[in-house]
């Protein structure tokens, strides 16, 4: 199991000097620095957004719910509407990103646990209910941010409109510094309880019976999550189906039950997918089809085939 | 000592179980016996805080159970629940193993796996341990949930039919391990039983239960008659003395 994260590891490094290298011309420092800021931005993307649905899959005690599907990062950018449309045009201009950004992730925390906490736990035994939860939910934050968008001022919706859509090739850079902070603290602090949440992803009545309740491990998580997810979709927008990609990879290539193991794995398959795709599709088929929209549609497709193998 | 005290639970409105007071233990096999939704399962429950307590009090051993720390009560007590799954992948090792968590959290030592190995050896799963759970039979599966309470080695243990899906040797291997434990290590084992011949067979004590309540409560011999299962269970089955043993005609 070892060897595997190993050449896993091995690999990442390999998309990494090329997304750094292939095509590189003029002034090397000058490349290194500028790929090298947006290959920080890619690699602490795919490590928030893998972790942030590995974990809550495992509290959820599911393998097809994911924090996007439930409408997470709908709902940051709800949030994030709602704050430009409350504070003004001046202020909003005045404040700097990162504070806006921390002020989001706050919001979302809070949020996040009122709505989903009391879902998790009255509707965790219906998976189909809680997808369609999760879409309907998604479709209302979305539907309000639209309008909240419309009501605003256009200058201040350009701003809003560039934070809605995926997109790996544009990282946001200026909140980058906080960006490594919060994920850095986030994922710390999953791997302290590494392995409670082993024990969490047997579901709550093995959990409960084994000293460790649900209810007070999947408080910490969630707000794990809403932080990871803050920081992913500030930095390239919603992005629906990559974590489900990851996390079904992920429990193919490592089979045992361990976040000991699952975390690692995760993050460096979703830094091989982000890293790797970023450098096909902008290096070497010069950004004809934008990675995000693959990523999309193999997520997708992975979505419907583990829905319907369930039916079955 | 599990000790329950005037334990009552409803559920939207429906009385599940109605002042019950209980005390058993320390110390040997007591059966649960009733029809089918009087109460048994949701009496396990509240005794292994699977559900929260409404009214009444539960101790275990002294600890009270909803406000001692969780992973106390689970070196204190096992439960094996009705009707479990796992959604994750997990091989029987795996899930035996999970039994020791409570001591090592996370970290096993030596001992904890030899004591893993004992259990799986307990209950006939060696050449099993290292297949995938759904891919076993209900019986093995069944076995090695057991399997994992067991790991837990605990003073109380509660089995919700942990006889589902096995077969009579499987069963009667099961019943005989209980009763071992019960005697030589002076466990107090709590077993939800649907045949009430094994009830007969193996238990120490029968407590019965109907609509929420205790309607009748003692050692096999005075409990099995032919005036029980017709209270009880509504039927009329007729029961003979075998072997200085009660035996229902099924
Ligand atoms: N979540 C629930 N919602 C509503 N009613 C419930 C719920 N859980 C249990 N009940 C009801 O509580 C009663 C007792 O259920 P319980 O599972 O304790 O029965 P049981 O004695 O274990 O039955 P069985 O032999 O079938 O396992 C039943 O009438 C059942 O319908
Ligand atoms: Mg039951």
């Amino acid at each position: 199991m070892r060897d595997r994260i190993a050449i896993l590891g091995l690999v990442l490094l390999a998309a990494c000097a090329a997304y750094l290298s292939i095509g590189a011309r003029g002034d090397w420092g000058f490349v290194l620095a500028f790929r090298g800021q947006k290959l920080a931005g890619l690699l602490l993307v795919a490590l928030a957004m893998s972790w942030a649905t590995l974990v809550f899959q495992t509290i959820t005690a599911n393998r097809i719910l994911t924090p996007s599907i439930m409408g997470f990062d709908a709902l940051y950018l709800l949030l994030l509407s709602a704050l430009v449309w409350g504070l003004g045009a001046q202020t909003y201009r005045a404040m700097p990103a990162q504070g806006l950004m921390a002020a989001n992730v706050f919001l979302l925390c809070g949020a996040a646990l009122a709505l989903f906490g009391a879902l998790l736990r009255s509707g965790r035994d219906d998976l189909m209910r809680l997808i369609l939860t999760g879409v309907v939910l998604s479709v209302l934050f979305r539907s309000v941010t639209a309008y909240l968008q419309r009501v605003i001022d256009p200058n201040e919706y350009a701003v809003i409109q560039a934070a809605s859509f995926a997109r790996f090739s544009a990282i946001e850079v200026d909140v980058l510094g906080l960006s490594v902070v919060l994920t850095l603290l986030a994922c710390g602090a999953l791997w302290h309880i590494r392995h409670r949440l082993d024990v969490l992803a047997l579901g709550p009545l093995l959990s409960t019976s084994l000293g460790e309740a649900p209810a007070r491990g999947q408080w910490h998580v969630l707000i794990l999550v809403s932080v990871l997810v803050s920081v992913s979709t500030a930095l390239v927008g919603p992005v629906t189906f990559f974590g489900l990609l990851v996390t079904s990879l992920t429990y193919q290539v490592m089979n045992a039950p361990r976040h000991a193991l699952l975390l690692p794995t995760a993050a460096l398959i979703g830094g091989i997918i982000l890293v790797g795709g970023q450098t096909v599709m902008e290096r070497l088929l010069g950004l004809a089809t934008p990675l995000s929209v693959v990523v999309e549609f193999l997520g997708g497709l992975v979505f419907l085939a583990l829905l319907l193998r369930r039916q079955r | 000592m599990i000790d329950i005290e005037g334990v009552s639970y409803r559920i939207g409105g429906q009385d599940i179980l109605r002042d019950v007071s209980l005390q058993m233990g320390p110390g040997g096999v007591i059966a649960l016996v009733g029809p089918n939704g009087a109460g048994k399962s949701t009496l396990l429950s509240l005794i292994a805080r699977l559900n929260a307590l409404q009214s009444g009090r539960i101790t275990v051993n002294g600890l009270p159970v909803g406000q001692v720390a969780d992973d106390r009560l689970a070196r204190e007590l096992a439960i094996l629940p009705q009707d479990l799954t796992v959604t994750i992948r997990l091989t029987v090792r795996d899930l035996v193993g999970f039994g020791r968590y409570p001591y090592h959290k996370g970290r096993p030592s030596e001992a904890d796996d030899a004591l893993v190995t004992q259990a799986l050896g307990n209950f006939d799963l060696q050449d099993l341990a290292d297949r995938v759970l759904e891919t076993l039979s209900g019986g093995q599966r069944q076995r090695a949930f057991v399997a994992m309470a067991y790991a837990q080695d605990t003073a109380y243990l509660l089995l919700d039919e942990p006889l589902n899906n096995l077969d009579i040797a499987a069963s009667r291997a099961l019943m005989a391990r209980l009763r071992a434990l019960a005697i030589e290590k002076g466990r107090t084992v709590v077993i939800v039983l649907h045949d009430i011949n094994y009830a007969a067979a193996y238990a120490d004590r029968i407590i019965a239960l109907k609509g929420g309540m205790v309607i009748a409560d003692g050692a096999p011999k005075q409990i099995v008659t032919e005036g029980l299962l017709r209270d009880v269970f509504e039927t009329d089955a007729k029961v003979f003395r075998v072997d200085d043993r009660s035996v229902v005609l099924v």
